[in-house]
C-alpha cells in the first residue's frame, strides 16, 4: 500500500458570476435583475427565443468581462466571437446557449493566461480564461405537483464564467482563493455577490495520477470546502483499495452531504459547438481601455501605507467591500485609521453573521454605519467612555441605531468616565470604611492598592478613570 | 375600374392618391380574386381578415388630408416564416400551427409605417426548407402559368402570388435561391440584397449566415421601391450595415449604365439545359444591343459551392430548428405524464420528411470529429468563393447566369430525390455564399414554362445591379400577359 495521504491533490475551479451590476441582460433590454419579478414577468421575445428573433449584445457586459480579466492580469485579443453551445433542456429557452469556446485554434474568450494572487503568502493560481454566456431560466418544482415549472425571468442574465488551471492544493486554499476573488468582484462592482445565487462554483479534482472528476451543483461557496473534503476522502479510500476513479461528473448532494454520481449520459454529451453566426466578431480593441477601479490589492497597500494599519487589519477589512467602505466612510468623519479601524475588525465583525454564501455580510438589520463607528472611537479617544462602555453600546446600537453621543447625554451617569476627584474621593472613602484591613494594608502593599481599586471599579460599573483614581487612592493612602 | 390587380405599385399608390380608386375598392378587388384563384394554386396559408380596414384607414387619411407612405394602398404577400404580430406565422410547419407572434419583423413595421397593407401570408417549404414548395404541411403551391408544374422554392407562394396577380408585390426569404427560385419559375422579379442590408429580425432562421429577405415583384421598378423601404441598418439585427458608408465607397455613376462590363459565368450556362442554354443567349443578343461589354468568364471554385452551402446551411438549421420543443409556443399536445425528453421526441416528431433530414444531417457534421471535416471546410471553401468572385467583380460590373439551369417541372418529378432536388440551387447558392446581391429577372418561355436569368454583383452594388436589370428587363420585353386562371 502506498502511502496514499501523500498523493499530490489538483483542484480547478470553474466560478460563475452574474453580472448583476448590468441593467440589462446579455442579450436584450430586459431587466438584469429578475429576483422577486412575479413569474415570468421579465421576458421578452429574445430571452425567451421566439422564432425570429435575435441577439443584441450588451456592450457593457462585454466591458465588465474586460474590467474583470484586466483585474485578474489576463491577455485580452484583438477580437472576440460567440458561440453556440447545443443541448436539449427545459431552461433553455432555445435549446442552446449562447456562450463562447476554445477550439479548432480560435480563442473565443474575453480573457486568457491571467493569474491571481491570494492568501498570506501570496500564492498565485493561473486563470485558463474568462468568457461572456447567458444564464438559463430556473425549474421550480412545486409541492404536490409532479410536473416542473419554469421560470424564465432569469434567462438571457449575463454570466461571466471564470476557469482557473488545477492549481490548489487543498480545500482550504480554494476558500480563501474564492474570499479573494468575491472581494475583486466587489471591488469591480460588477456583481453584487450578497445576492443568492450571484456566484457559483463547479470544481475539479484530481488524486495522484488519478482521472479528473467534476463536482457540479454546489449551493455555496462555504459548501465547496465541504464538497471537495468529501470527495477528497472518497478518492482517497478508492486509491488505498485499488479501486480505479473514473472521470465523471459528480453532484453535490446538499442534505446529505456528499458527492453522488450524476447520470453517466450527461457526461457523453456532444454539444456541437459552432460560431454564433448572429453576433459578428466584436473587437476588444477600444473597449479593453476602460480603466478598472481600484482592485483590493492596491486598496491594501493603500491601508498600510497611508493610514499605517496593519498587514492583519487591512486584510480583514479588504476581504470584505462592506468593511472596506464602512472604514473608508468612518475615517472621512473622524480621521483616527487605526482605532476605527481596530473598532471594526474586532467588534463589529463579530456582529456580523454568515450568509448563505458562507460570506460575512453587513444586513439591513445591522443598524449601524459610519457614523456609529466614528463616534464610538472618538468617545474612547477622548476619554469620555472607557472601552467595556463602549462595547455594550456598540452591542446596543446595532440593534436600535440610536447614535453613542445622543445614549451618552441621555444617560450619561451610567456611561460616561467618572474623572471628577470629588465624587472619586467620595467612592475611595466609602470603600476605606468597607475594606479597612485592606486599607491598612495597603499603606504597604501595592497589591492591596490594586484590590481597592478594583473594588471602586465594581462599584462604579467600570466608569472610574483608573487613573485619576489610582492618583487619589494613593494620595488618600497617604492621609490616613 | 376593373382588374386593378393588375397595376403595379406606381399605378397603385398614384391611383389611390389622386384619387382614382380608393385603397378600399383595391383591396376588395384582390381579396375576391385572392378567393377565387388560390383554390388552383394555393399560395396563401393564412389572410389577413384586417386588410380591408387598413384599407378604409388609409382612404380615411387621404380623404382627411394627412400625409400618406410611399406605399400607401399597396397589398404584400408575406412569406409565412417572417413574423407577424397577431397574425399566425407557421413556416408550413404542424410545430408552429397555432402559432401567433407577439411582435412584427422589422420588415413588416417598416412595410407598414409606409401604409402598405399586409394582406395575407404565403406558402413555402416548411422552414424555408426545399425548391419547389412541395414540402409544406399546408399543401403544395402550383405554378401559375401551368398548375402541373412546380413553381419553384422554398418561397413559392411569395412568387406563384406575385405571378396570379394576388398581391401587388412579396416578401420571400432567400438562404440559397429560395427567392430567385419561385421568381425565375413563375416569371417574376425576385431579388437577394446583399447580407446585411436587410434585416432579418423576425424572419425565422433557417440559416442565419447566409440568409436574407428579399422582394419579389412583377418588374424591377416595383422590386425597387419595396427594397427602398425594407433596407437600411436595424438596432435589432447586430448583422445589419450602415449602408450609408458603404454605398459611398461603392460609387456607381447612373449615367454609365450602358458602358458596364458584363461577365457570364461558364460554369453555370455550361451545366444548363438546352432550353435554358439557347434562352440565355438569345436574351443576351437582345440586350448587347445596348452597348454592354459582355464575355464569358469562369468561377473555378463554383463545383463546391453545394456541397459549401448545404454544410453550412443544415448545420446552422439543426441549431436554430432546436427551439422548437412545443414548451412555450407551438401547438396543443398536453405534456402531463410525459418526461421532458419525451415530450420532445413526441413533439419534434411534428417535422416534415425534409426539415428531419436537414436536421440530421446538421447535427453531424458539427458533432465533435467531423466539423474540421465538413463545417470548417464549407466555411472555407466559403471563403474562397467570396475571394474568387471579389476578384471577378474588380474586371466585371456584372455576372450572368441562367438563374435556374432547369425548366420548371411537374409536381412529384423530384420529391424523392433530395440530390437531384438540392441540384436546382447550384447556381443560386454563389450569392448566398458570397453575401452579394443577386437578382432574377425573367427572360422568355420555353413550352409555355418560365425561364430566369441570374444577375450578380459585387457586395452593396444594388443600385448599379438593379439599374442595369431595370435596362435588360426593357431590352428583353418578354409578354407580360399574366395567366388569368379563373
Amino acid at each position: 500500500m502506498t502511502g496514499s495521504s501523500s498523493l499530490p491533490v489538483k483542484i480547478g475551479l470553474e466560478i460563475h458570476c452574474q453580472l448583476t451590476q448590468l441593467n440589462t441582460k446579455l442579450f436584450c433590454s430586459c431587466y438584469c435583475n429578475y429576483r422577486e419579478k412575479e413569474i415570468n414577468s421579465n421576458i421578452c421575445p429574445i430571452c425567451l427565443g421566439l422564432p425570429g428573433s435575435l441577439p443584441i449584445l450588451n456592450k457593457k457586459a462585454v466591458g465588465f468581462a474586460i474590467m474583470i480579466s484586466k483585474a485578474l492580469d489576463c491577455k485580452i485579443p484583438e477580437l472576440t466571437v460567440f458561440s453556440r453551445k447545443n443541448y436539449f433542456y427545459p431552461d433553455l429557452p432555445k435549446n442552446f446557449q449562447i456562450t463562447q469556446y476554445d477550439s479548432y485554434g480560435t480563442s473565443t474568450s474575453i480573457g486568457k493566461e491571467g493569474s491571481v494572487k491570494y492568501g498570506e503568502n501570496y500564492k498565485i493560481a493561473r486563470i485558463r480564461r474568462i468568457q461572456l454566456e447567458e444564464d438559463p431560466g430556473r425549474l421550480v418544482y412545486e409541492n404536490g405537483r409532479t410536473q416542473a415549472l419554469i421560470d424564465y425571468n432569469r434567462a438571457g442574465v449575463a454570466l461571466v464564467e471564470i476557469v482557473t488551471e488545477p492549481d490548489f492544493v487543498d480545500p482550504k486554499e480554494v476558500r480563501i482563493f474564492l474570499n479573494k476573488m468575491t472581494s475583486i468582484l466587489e471591488h469591480l462592482d460588477v456583481c453584487n455577490t450578497n445576492l443568492e445565487g450571484s456566484l457559483r462554483c463547479d470544481a475539479n479534482i484530481s488524486i495522484g495520477n488519478g482521472k479528473k472528476v467534476e463536482i457540479k451543483n454546489i449551493g455555496s461557496f462555504s459548501d465547496i470546502e465541504k464538497a471537495l473534503t468529501y470527495e477528497i476522502t472518497r478518492q482517497k479510500t478508492m486509491t488505498i483499495h485499488d479501486i480505479e476513479i473514473k472521470a465523471e461528473t459528480r453532484h453535490w448532494d446538499d442534505k446529505r452531504k456528499i458527492t453522488k454520481q450524476a447520470r453517466s449520459k450527461e457526461e457523453e454529451e456532444d454539444y456541437r459547438y459552432f460560431p454564433e453566426p448572429d453576433i459578428p466578431k466584436i473587437l476588444l480593441e477600444n473597449i479593453s481601455l476602460i480603466k478598472t477601479p481600484e482592485l483590493p490589492d492596491e486598496r491594501k497597500s493603500r491601508f498600510i501605507n497611508d493610514y499605517g494599519l496593519s498587514e492583519h487589519v487591512a486584510q480583514v477589512l479588504i476581504d470584505n467591500k462592506d468593511l472596506a467602505d464602512l472604514f473608508e466612510s468612518a475615517i472621512g468623519i473622524y480621521h483616527s485609521p487605526k482605532s476605527i479601524s481596530n473598532w471594526i475588525v474586532s467588534d463589529i465583525l463579530a456582529f456580523i453573521e454568515y450568509d448563505s454564501s458562507g460570506k460575512k455580510t453587513l444586513t439591513d438589520e445591522m443598524k449601524i454605519d459610519a457614523k456609529h463607528i466614528a463616534e464610538i472611537a472618538k468617545l474612547v479617544d477622548d476619554n469620555t467612555i472607557n472601552r467595556p462602555t463602549a462595547k455594550s453600546i456598540i452591542s446596543r446600537i446595532i440593534k436600535t441605531g440610536e447614535l453613542p453621543s445622543d445614549i451618552i447625554k441621555k444617560e450619561k451617569q451610567t456611561t460616561t468616565i467618572i474623572n471628577d476627584e470629588t465624587i472619586l474621593l467620595e467612592s475611595i472613602d466609602k470603600i476605606f470604611n468597607e475594606e479597612k484591613k485592606a486599607t491598612l494594608d495597603a499603606k504597604h502593599n501595592p497589591t492591596a492598592i490594586n484590590f481597592l481599586l478594583g473594588k471602586i471599579m465594581r462599584m462604579t460599573k467600570g466608569r472610574a478613570d483608573p487613573k485619576i483614581t489610582t492618583i487619589l487612592l494613593k494620595k488618600r493612602l497617604d492621609e490616613v | 375600374m376593373s382588374s386593378l390587380y393588375t397595376l403595379n405599385i406606381e399605378q397603385v399608390t398614384n391611383g389611390i392618391k389622386n384619387g382614382e380608386f380608393t385603397s378600399e375598392e383595391y383591396v376588395s378587388q384582390i381579396i375576391d380574386r385572392i378567393k377565387k384563384v388560390d383554390q388552383k394554386i394555393n399560395s396563401f396559408i393564412t389572410i389577413n381578415d384586417n386588410a380591408l380596414v387598413q384599407a378604409q384607414q388609409i382612404d380615411k387619411k387621404i380623404s382627411s388630408g394627412s400625409k400618406v407612405g410611399s406605399l400607401a394602398g399597396i397589398v404584400v404577400g408575406i412569406k409565412d416564416n417572417i413574423s407577424t404580430a397577431g397574425l399566425k406565422t407557421t413556416c408550413a410547419s404542424k410545430m408552429l400551427s397555432d402559432y401567433v407572434p407577439p411582435y412584427d419583423a422589422t420588415v413588416i413595421k417598416r412595410l407598414k409605417d409606409k401604409d402598405a397593407i399586409i394582406i395575407g401570408k404565403l406558402n413555402l417549404d416548411e422552414f424555408a426548407m426545399g425548391s419547389t414548395t412541395e414540402w409544406s404541411s399546408y399543401g403544395l403551391t402550383r405554378n401559375p402559368w401551368n398548375l402541373d408544374y412546380v413553381c419553384g422554392g422554398s418561397s413559392g407562394g411569395s412568387a406563384a402570388s406575385v405571378a396570379a396577380q394576388l398581391c401587388t408585390a412579396s416578401l420571400g426569404s432567400d438562404t440559397g435561391g429560395s427567392v430567385r427560385c419561385p421568381a425565375s419559375f413563375c416569371s417574376v422579379v425576385g431579388f437577394k440584397p446583399t447580407y446585411g442590408l436587410v434585416s432579418r429580425y423576425g424572419l425565422v432562421s433557417y440559416s442565419n449566415s447566409l440568409e436574407q429577405i428579399g422582394p419579389i415583384g412583377r418588374t424591377v421598378s416595383d422590386v425597387k421601391k419595396i427594397m427602398e423601404v425594407i433596407s437600411g441598418k436595424d438596432t435589432n439585427d447586430n448583422t445589419t450595415i450602415d449602408t450609408r458608408n458603404n454605398i459611398n465607397t461603392n460609387h456607381y455613376d447612373s449615367e454609365q449604365k450602358n458602358n458596364q462590363k458584363i461577365g457570364l459565368l461558364r460554369e453555370l450556362i455550361n451545366g444548363a439545359d438546352e432550353s435554358v442554354y439557347q434562352c440565355i443567349y438569345s436574351a443576351i443578343d437582345k440586350f448587347n444591343k445596348f452597348g454592354f461589354t459582355y464575355e464569358e468568364s469562369s468561377l473555378k471554385s463554383s463545383e463546391y459551392a453545394l456541397a459549401s452551402y448545404y454544410t453550412i446551411a443544415t448545420a446552422e438549421a439543426s441549431s436554430n430548428l432546436a427551439r422548437f420543443d412545443n414548451i412555450r409556443y407551438g401547438f396543443e399536445l398536453n405534456p402531463d405524464d410525459y418526461e421532458w425528453n419525451t415530450y420532445f421526441s413526441k413533439t419534434r416528431g411534428n417535422f416534415g420528411d425534409e426539415v428531419k433530414r436537414r436536421i440530421i444531417v446538421g447535427s453531424f457534421v458539427l458533432s465533435s470529429g467531423y466539423y474540421g471535416k465538413y463545417y470548417l471546410k464549407a466555411q472555407r471553401v466559403k471563403n474562397l468563393i467570396k475571394h474568387e468572385l471579389k476578384k471577378l467583380f474588380k474586371e466585371y460590373d456584372l455576372l450572368i447566369s441562367p438563374t435556374v439551369p432547369v425548366l420548371p417541372f411537374k409536381i412529384g418529378e423530384k420529391i424523392d430525390d433530395p440530390l437531384k432536388m438540392y441540384l436546382i440551387d447550384i447556381n443560386t447558392v454563389l450569392a448566398n455564399l458570397a453575401g452579394i446581391p443577386a437578382i432574377s429577372i425573367p427572360i422568355g418561355f420555353k413550352n409555355g414554362l418560365p425561364i430566369g436569368l441570374q444577375i450578380m454583383a459585387d457586395e452593396f452594388q444594388e443600385k448599379k445591379l438593379l439599374d442595369i436589370s431595370e435596362v435588360i428587363e426593357k431590352s428583353i420585353n418578354i409578354n407580360t400577359s399574366y395567366p388569368d386562371l379563373y
